[in-house]
């Protein structure tokens, strides 16, 4: 299983921080796209823009995703 | 020194702290809550944080000013939580030999961390609605600030 931390409206259309997904090692950042909008609907209007990072690292679509990688998805950033 | 806090920023301490013998310019940038954006008016901003990755983008960012300009010293603090209307959401305050480099330097950082620093912040407009400010996903541009803080205001210099 692969824990995805959630932030800002992807945390508030999904209803919680955090979200569990079945997932095997290797896999790549587009399928956890791919995975989050098929099971959690409410996100599906934000992965054409969603960021992903892994282990706080910003990661494209081609990044491989380790189960024990701390992964975060997230919409666009409005610092400061 | 980079710290994201939920207590209002002392600017003033901030400022000192990058003062040294080795600079001619500080440069402090101070990022405010302001009233109006576009015809609507703001009571308050929610700003929420990924704290971990967000010192790590900070961490970056002072590492590529550095290398493009001569740094003394820099601070950046950042407030994360419910911030009023003229408060301090973000402070950079960066020293170097001379007030070019620390006038570009100041402003290469915060423009950057306004586009990749994982912080978000939520506008409670005055008609009681709330919106999350997401670059993009309303059709505005990445590029334009929209929200109710603008990265061009508030410089504070001495030389």
């Amino acid at each position: 299983m692969l824990q995805v931390k959630l932030f800002a409206q992807a945390r508030q259309l999904a209803g919680r921080t955090q979200i569990e997904l079945p997932w095997s090692d290797g896999q790549n950042v587009s399928r956890l796209k791919t995975e989050l909008g098929q099971r959690c609907p409410p996100l599906v209007p934000l992965i054409p823009s969603l960021l992903v990072a892994i282990n706080n690292v910003y990661a494209a679509n081609e990044a491989e995703i380790r189960c024990d990688d701390e992964v975060a998805c997230f919409p666009p950033v409005s610092g400061g | 020194m980079i710290l994201l806090t939920s207590a209002p920023i002392d600017y003033h301490a901030l400022t000192e702290s990058v003062r040294s013998p080795a600079s001619g310019a500080v440069v402090l940038f101070l990022g405010t809550v302001r009233e109006l954006t576009a015809g609507r008016r703001t009571v308050a901003l929610d700003y929420e944080g990924y704290p971990q990755m967000a010192e790590a983008e900070l961490a970056k960012l002072e590492s590529q000013a550095r290398s493009r300009w001569p740094i003394d010293r820099v601070a950046i603090v950042h407030r994360l939580g419910r911030l009023e209307l003229g408060e301090i959401s973000v402070a950079i305050a960066v020293s170097c030999p001379h007030r070019k480099q620390a006038f570009e330097a100041g402003q290469f950082l915060i423009d950057e961390l306004k586009v990749s620093v994982p912080i978000w912040k939520q506008e409670n407009w005055d008609d009681g609605t709330t919106e999350w400010v997401h670059p993009g996903n309303d059709g505005t541009p990445a590029t334009e600030s929209t929200a109710s803080n603008d990265s061009t205001d508030s410089t504070k210099t001495t030389e």
